[in-house]
């Protein structure tokens, strides 16, 4: 049989013993501890020693969604970061790039997913969604059709869904702040 | 042609069994190591001394099992959780129809027994994760031929942790086949040496996955109907409940739903099979492809043992898909790679440090040059700088005893913005 001792023994910085953790369990505390995220989003733990599970609050400042506190659920399975967090939105909104069951279209939560590409930037890609909202990768049919025949109209609709009100017999959740 | 005597001899062994085999044990040839034992050393080391564990007894398996069997490798152990599945029969030729819903480990090594008299398969039903490292530690090598990247990425970091640097039988080589229709690859990983699986992580194919938006409004193909089922309809329709793809039920629920989203949408081509291939992501397998990896690892796995001749070093690719390519080449460690990169550090510490204390020691220490370190031991936090509910959460340990948070000689693990890997602090109490 082999020895490969004598060759590890000429490698000297070989000799090291890994916790017995899961790798993806260290890439998330780097993910997290090194989140760099501006005031307007917000990280959630029901439960502070589970990071694999927990939700993130965006509020954003500036653009159409402005007022509103939309909330995301984060559940990252054991074979990050080959494959990416799972994030749903949690309330019922009104937005081109979200359904009504709270699946989100953003590219690198799925066919665009790197191993290089880290929480902060799906938190980023998230938040970017309420400031330019994309009517050409639609889940909600209806939102993406108001946004692009008539921006004017499509606001007043954002305003309307945030304060819980009805858009073509959907009763959104309501998810201003004040 | 050697002569040949009736194989019912209790050892199963008879005169000239090994014929070809012992052409290249009993005489050094040019290549070989100095470490080569020509003759009756090296083989009985082969045939009664060496354990060898194979992971998978599917596609590959199936092949693996019978190579190392009629190569002279005499105690195999095979693990699998799977049972036999009437699609496998087309390729994985040691099971029978007879033999569908069965345990493939058990069944791999009931024929592999039968049909090579001498060896002794002990087959394992279950998963890897069942096996403490006393298990593993018990073999020589271990061959895998899986097809989850979740369980390689499990034994790769199992076998990295079992090195220790007192034992140097701790160190078993990984030899790891994978295929993918005409394409595969077989590589040597010896832990905490070479490249090991999690380094080459970023060399995977990327998952095949559908913008949702593409599956939700415009499906084009009979993969988006199956996608929109198990994506959409299943979380919508089930709530929590989990899919489970080895449910055949599951499936044909899947199946439905997507055929009518076909029928809505006009595309042809869903069926009950590709239904389970596109959630489960089937690859094709091909039988030849299967036999070219498992014959390379296999040959790996007795140069190993025997030191007969030089060793992959250490991956070997096979594309088949145009022509013949075949590439060979030495993959380098990731300095950064969180199973076998990073650096382990033993700390003295007295038993009146605080965990501040510590944290304070760790920024002091200029050949660390560490910035705003977090800290966790076996997956708990001890200390996070962020987000600014965990660093609260976990502030209060910064005043507490170490020794109250961290056994003897337990690991803490160390992240930085300022460092590329993870370090470990492993401590002793003095």
């Amino acid at each position: 049989m082999i020895q490969i001792w004598n060759m590890k023994k000429k490698d000297s910085a070989a000799a090291k013993k890994k916790p017995k953790i899961g790798a993806a369990q260290i890439r998330v505390q780097k993910d997290l501890t090194e989140l760099d995220l501006p005031s307007t989003m917000k990280t959630v733990f029901a439960d502070p020693a589970d990071l694999l599970n927990f939700s993130l609050v965006i509020t954003p400042d500036e653009g159409m969604y402005v007022g509103g506190a939309f909330n995301f659920s984060f559940t990252i399975g054991p074979n990050y970061p080959h494959e990416p967090p799972k994030v749903k939105c949690t309330q019922k909104i009104y937005h081109p790039n979200v359904d009504l069951e709270g699946n989100v279209c953003l590219n690198i939560l799925r066919e665009d997913w790197k191993p290089v590409l880290n929480l902060n930037s799906v938190m980023v890609g998230l938040q970017y969604l309420f400031l330019e909202p994309n009517a050409e990768d639609p889940l909600n049919k209806e939102a993406a059709e108001d946004l692009r025949k008539n921006r004017e109209y499509f606001i007043s609709n954002v305003k309307s869904s945030l304060r819980g009100g009805a858009i073509r017999g959907v009763t959104y959740d309501r998810v201003q702040v004040k | 042609m050697a002569e040949v005597v009736a194989p019912n001899q209790p050892s199963g062994d008879w005169q000239g069994k090994y014929y070809h085999v012992d052409q290249v044990l009993e005489t050094p040839g040019p290549r070989t190591s100095d470490a080569f034992a020509a003759g009756d050393q090296v083989k009985g080391f082969l045939r009664n001394q060496s354990k060898i564990l194979v992971i998978g007894a599917g596609g590959l398996g199936c092949e693996i099992l019978a190579n190392l069997a009629l190569m002279g490798f005499k105690d195999i152990h095979v693990i699998d959780m799977d049972t036999i599945d009437i699609s496998n029969l087309n390729r994985q030729f040691l099971f029978r129809p007879k033999d569908v819903g069965k345990p493939k480990a058990t069944v791999a090594a009931e024929f592999v027994m039968q049909r090579v008299p001498g060896v002794t398969v002990t087959p394992y039903y279950g998963k890897i994760q069942d096996k403490d490292d006393d298990y593993y530690m018990q073999f020589n090598i271990v061959v895998c031929g899986l097809d989850s990247v979740e369980a390689r990425r499990w034994i790769n970091a199992t076998l990295v942790n079992l090195v220790d640097e007192s034992n140097p039988d701790s160190l078993k080589p990984l030899i790891d086949g994978g295929t993918e229709g005409f394409k595969g690859q077989a590589r040597v990983i010896f832990p905490g040496v070479t490249s090991c699986y999690e380094c080459s992580l970023d060399m995977l194919n990327k998952p095949v996955a559908f913008p949702i938006c593409t599956i939700a409004n415009t499906p084009r193909l009979p993969e988006h109907c199956i996608e929109w089922a198990s994506v959409l309809e299943w979380p919508r329709v089930h709530g929590s409940k989990k899919l489970d793809t080895d449910d055949p039920e599951h499936i044909t629920w899947l199946y439905n739903i997507a055929s009518t989203r076909a029928q809505e949408f006009k595309i042809e081509g869903v069926t009950w099979a590709l239904t389970q291939g596109v959630v489960k992501n089937i690859i094709p397998a091909i039988a030849s492809t299967n036999a070219i990896i498992a014959a390379s690892c296999c040959n790996e796995a007795f140069k190993l043992a025997t030191q007969c001749a030089p060793y992959l070093n250490n991956y070997f690719m096979f594309i088949g898909t145009e022509g013949i390519y075949s590439y060979t080449f030495e993959h380098q460690r990731r300095p950064e790679c969180p199973v076998c990169g990073g650096e382990t550090i033993d700390v003295q510490i007295g038993k009146e440090w605080t965990l501040e204390k510590l944290m304070e020691w760790l920024l002091e220490k200029q050949d660390i040059q560490i910035k705003k370190p977090s800290l966790s031991t076996d997956g708990k936090p001890l200390y996070y700088q962020g987000p600014p509910q965990l660093e609260e959460a976990t502030r209060p340990n910064l005043e507490k005893l170490l020794s109250d948070l961290v056994p003897n000689e337990g690991e803490i693990s160390v992240t930085s913005t300022s460092l590329p890997f993870t370090l470990t602090l492993r401590v002793t109490y003095t």
